[in-house]
């Protein structure tokens, strides 16, 4: 069954006529064409495919396209300015390491934006526990980890 | 301060910055016009015969526009043994074998085809074991060879053995022995991003395949093969490698699915791209080998090491890939991790119906130092020794010629264990104070640091080409999959140029333009492209200051009009810039200059000035362009793997491990409260990059100290997924880790450098075994060390003490 869903995508509007039955991540990748957000497990488990649906984290693997309709869907691809500088988080993770592969860090980074929203100041603790949905094989999560305690502080420093 | 400006600094990563965007492009995310998608059929059995394959079915599927069995396509056989088939022919030999391939106008239509193909079996008898594989009258799983030889047994014939000094005096001598058989699982690469490509022909019958691959150039070698088994022989073969979402040894050969795009290409007339997912990943690439290691090794009253004896048996799965040279790695750490003045070292390979395997980063080396570091805490408990100084007692020194015939131009391994004792407060954490079920450990490694020659070269090119602007491209064969190569390459080129780092760009790599490298492994990537980098910048350099002998006056006399003509009074009185001579030029961030007058900025030449000068002006040879390419081949050997002879890398990384745990005996979970990790990584090239390599190579460590194993039943792989596969969360590794670098200066390193890819992951395991020995005194011999086995040990010793007690 196909039919209309409609969203926000990173301050656009889209609307697109798709299979209900498609996830939200497939819409993003192979129709909207938006190849930032990653697909590393295809079963919610490993987070690379993790974007912000009404600023709220998910993984947009298991994430039914029409459960988008009418939200504001944000992917990494939207954090930042065409032109312009990279946002804090994501200038956080080039600063410190971050990133290795880079194919895990989309989701991490939105992830990671998600915490801070909620958390501007998260403990090394409560990062760790945020990104646990996040996996990592290259890092070892420790640059990753600073990242986001830098992007806190830089955060905090320069409010947006 | 360094006498470096740009090696060693606190560099951001080249292409960080588009993989923070989600601009950088992997294989999924590209596309190309008139695309199909393939996808494979692969074996329901672990050892059946193929009775009859019924295609009939996906054929009439809409959108199906092209499907293969082994019938249908010329015989391609590929593997290190040659010894495996494309599409299988005959039998299957394991669960992941390909016996059938669609191209489809979409993913979803290809994969509906590839359910509908139906395969006919008649099963046979398997085996999953070596010991099953190695039986009187076990079942062959090859019955010839990749030459129609017959074959006899199911022992791959990959002879690798050592054998050094007089082990039958260094017995006599020997006053404590220890001996055990350790064992290491199957465990899965699991890089984030999956496996795929894209093939393509051209109408001349040329192939472009772009892959997720390490070794561009063998692939091509391998492709060629393809080609001339479709009567295209002699046609050129292109790979390019787009971003890599990490590899870890999974891009060291060449794999079914890319010969299989290639076939779908030439049958279909059009690209065609194969993707994996999560699952296929886990259940149709190829894990890292299991193996099962006896050692032996016994020591003087004083603790001197005075023999080791290693027997390694290594299931090889059902095909043979470049990781079945395993134990030619090993020969290092069983050869000369420490001095041991006697060492016999012999290894099988052998066939079974299980997935057949491949390498992983550290290449049989987190293997065999599993149970030599796990044997010597043993070996220094027998002798009442500490065992951080029966390591001092047995370190490697600088200048050490060990019974492999390697050569140690330097050697830290004294430094690491000196400051990981510091680092870790061993005395401290292993005295009387210490807290019930806690403990520390340490492990040493000895590390290929500068290649490791398997192969007939173990050499890369390099071509630096300058453009009129001052920027450099680099064309190199390497491949950056997140291990730092680029970030590495483009401060040691900036370095050795004299250029700014932003100016340094590192091409794609691409066989078409990038010259020939033997592929990314064996920590080998940074070491090589610096060498190879080094001696292309020297090339460019006289060339650059050839030339400024003739366009340089002119180029002042510009600076001075210019200077003039805002009115500043520059007098060059004092200076003759009119007849420097080349010897007296230096180039540094990018402005040429004079060494007899750094600081005059009316001396200084822009570089990209003075390109365009040498271009466009009579003086400086119309016409001139400022490439240079260079190619470093090591001063290595390529060892005889018969005698276990031969100095296979430049240079040798050492390092140690140091850890302190905390076991919870009524559970037998093991908590790491600590991690240290001291290596002597010659000199630091990239900061970042470098803490990420060990970071990363120590997480995975831990995976396989604690929790990673592939589990299968007769054959079929039960965890394809992150659901129950274990693989270490940002939770998990939720304790400090130390690094510290030892920088030894190694002469045969770029910058002194050695590589440090793969010392992360070498040392963990036997480093958290020996913490957990020394916290709860039990030994486990099988990775990974699980609750399980953990509480079983423990009430086996209740039993054993109690049984000694009432006897």
């Amino acid at each position: 069954m196909r039919e209309e869903v409609a969203f926000r995508l990173n301050g656009h509007d889209v609307a697109v006529e798709v299979d209900v039955h498609r996830t939200l991540l497939d819409v993003l990748r192979d129709v909207l064409g938006e190849m930032g957000t990653k697909e590393g497990c295809g079963e919610g488990e490993c987070g690379a495919c993790t974007v912000l649906v009404d600023d709220a984290a998910v993984v947009s693997c298991l994430y039914p396209v029409c459960e988008a309709d009418g939200t504001s869907v944000t992917t990494v691809e939207g954090l930042f300015e065409p032109g312009g500088e990279l946002s804090p988080v994501q200038t956080a993770y080039l600063e410190f390491g971050g990133t290795q592969c880079g194919f895990c860090t989309p989701g991490m980074i939105m992830a990671s934006v998600a915490l801070l929203a909620e958390n501007p100041d998260p403990s090394e603790e409560e990062i760790r526990y945020a990104l646990t949905g996040n996996l990592c094989r290259c890092t070892g999560y420790v640059q990753i980890v600073e990242s986001v305690r830098a992007a806190a502080e830089l955060m905090m420093e320069r409010p947006a | 301060m360094s006498k470096y400006r740009h090696v060693g600094t606190e560099a951001q990563r080249p292409e960080g910055a588009d993989k923070l965007a989600g601009t950088a492009r992997y294989i999924h995310d590209i596309t190309v016009a008139g695309m199909l998608h393939g996808a494979i059929k692969f074996s329901e059995h672990a050892h059946a015969r193929i009775v009859h394959i019924d295609t009939s079915r996906a054929r009439a599927l809409s959108g199906v526009r092209s499907v293969i069995t082994a019938d249908d396509v010329p015989e391609v056989r590929y593997g290190f043994m040659r010894d495996n088939l494309v599409l299988k022919k005959g039998k299957v030999r394991q669960f992941r074998d390909e016996v059938a391939a669609v191209a489809a106008i979409d993913p979803d239509i290809a994969r509906e085809a590839v359910d509908l193909i139906e395969v006919e079996y008649e099963p046979l008898p398997s085996v999953f074991t070596p010991e099953e594989a190695l039986a009187e009258g076990a079942v062959l799983i090859h019955e010839t060879d990749a030459a129609g030889r017959p074959r006899t047994s199911n022992v791959v014939p990959l002879p690798c053995r050592h054998a050094s000094g007089d082990l039958d005096a260094a017995k006599e001598r020997t006053a404590h022995v220890v001996e055990g058989t350790y064992t290491v699982p199957r465990i899965q690469q699991a890089a984030l991003g999956t496996s795929g490509c894209i093939a393509e022909f051209d109408r001349n019958g040329n192939l472009t395949i772009t892959t997720k691959t390490q070794i561009p150039f063998l692939a091509q070698r391998d492709f060629n093969s393809i080609l001339a088994a479709l009567g295209l022989e002699g046609r050129n073969v292109r790979v390019v490698v787009p971003a890599v979402g990490g590899a870890f040894g999974t891009g060291l050969d060449t794999h079914a699915y890319e010969y299989i795009s290639i076939l779908l290409a030439w049958t279909t007339g059009k690209p065609v791209r194969i993707l994996y997912d999560r699952e296929q990943e886990f259940a149709y690439l190829s894990p890292r080998q299991s193996a099962s290691m006896f050692i032996r090794q016994g020591c003087d009253a004083e603790g001197r090491f005075t023999f080791r004896e290693v027997d390694v048996v290594q299931d090889n799965g059902a095909y043979t890939s470049w990781g079945a040279t395993y134990p030619n790695v090993m020969l290092v750490a069983a050869t000369s991790l420490y001095r041991v003045p006697a060492v016999r070292f012999d290894s099988r390979i052998v066939y079974t119906n299980n997935t057949y395997c491949q390498a992983m980063r550290g290449y049989g080396n987190p293997e065999i130092t599993w149970p030599i570091e796990s044997s010597l805490d043993d070996l220094a408990a027998a002798a009442g020794i500490d065992p951080y100084e029966m390591r001092l007692l047995n370190s490697n020194q600088p200048g050490d010629v060990t019974p492999m015939g390697l050569k140690l131009a330097t050697c830290g391994l004294t430094e690491c264990l000196d400051r990981t004792a510091a680092r870790i407060d061993w005395k401290e954490a292993r005295g009387p104070e210490r807290r019930t079920a806690r403990g520390v450990g340490m492990a040493s490694l000895i590390n290929v640091g500068g290649g490791g020659k398997i192969y007939a070269s173990d050499g890369s090119g390099i071509i630096l080409k300058l453009d009129d602007f001052g920027h450099v491209n680099v064309a190199y064969g390497g491949v950056e999959m997140g291990q730092g190569l680029h970030s590495a390459l483009t401060l040691m080129v900036a370095e050795a140029l004299g250029v700014e780092p932003e100016n340094v760009h590192i091409n794609e790599t691409d066989t078409a333009t990038s010259p020939w490298d033997v592929g990314t492994h064996a920590s080998r990537g940074a070491f090589m492209a610096g060498n190879a980098a080094v001696m292309a910048c020297e090339k460019l350099r006289a060339r650059i200051f050839e030339h400024a002998e003739k366009v340089y006056p002119a180029e002042v006399e510009r600076n001075l009009a210019r200077l003039r003509d805002r009115g500043e009074d520059v007098s060059p009185a004092g200076f003759d810039y009119t007849s420097v001579t080349r010897d007296r030029f230096d180039l540094q961030g990018g402005r040429l200059f004079v060494v007899d007058a750094p600081d005059e900025p009316w001396l200084q030449i822009d570089l990209g000035r003075f390109l365009r000068a040498v271009h466009f002006t009579k003086e400086g040879g119309v016409g001139t362009i400022f490439t240079e390419e260079a190619f470093y081949e090591p001063p290595t050997e390529l060892p005889d793997w018969d005698r276990g002879i031969g100095n296979m890398s430049a240079s040798y990384t050492f390092g140690v491990q140091g850890v302190e745990v905390e076991v919870d005996v009524d559970t037998g979970e093991v908590r790491i409260l600590r991690l240290v990790a001291v290596t002597d990584v010659g000199r630091v090239l990239s900061p970042q990059a470098l803490r990420g390599q060990m970071y990363g190579g120590i997480a995975q460590g831990v995976g396989y100290a604690l929790y990673e194993e592939i589990k299968t039943e007769e054959g079929r792989i039960l965890n394809a997924g992150f659901t129950d596969y274990k693989m270490p969360s940002a939770a998990d590794l939720d304790f400090p880790i130390e690094l510290e670098f030892v920088e030894t200066d190694d002469p045969y390193g770029p910058f002194g450098a050695k590589g440090a890819g793969e010392p992360g992951i070498v040392a963990t395991a036997p480093a958290v075994g020996n913490a957990i020995f020394d916290a709860i005194g039990v030994r486990i011999l099988d990775l990974p060390i699980t609750p399980e086995k953990i509480i079983r040990a423990l009430r086996e010793k209740e039993t054993a003490v109690a049984g000694a007690g009432g006897g």
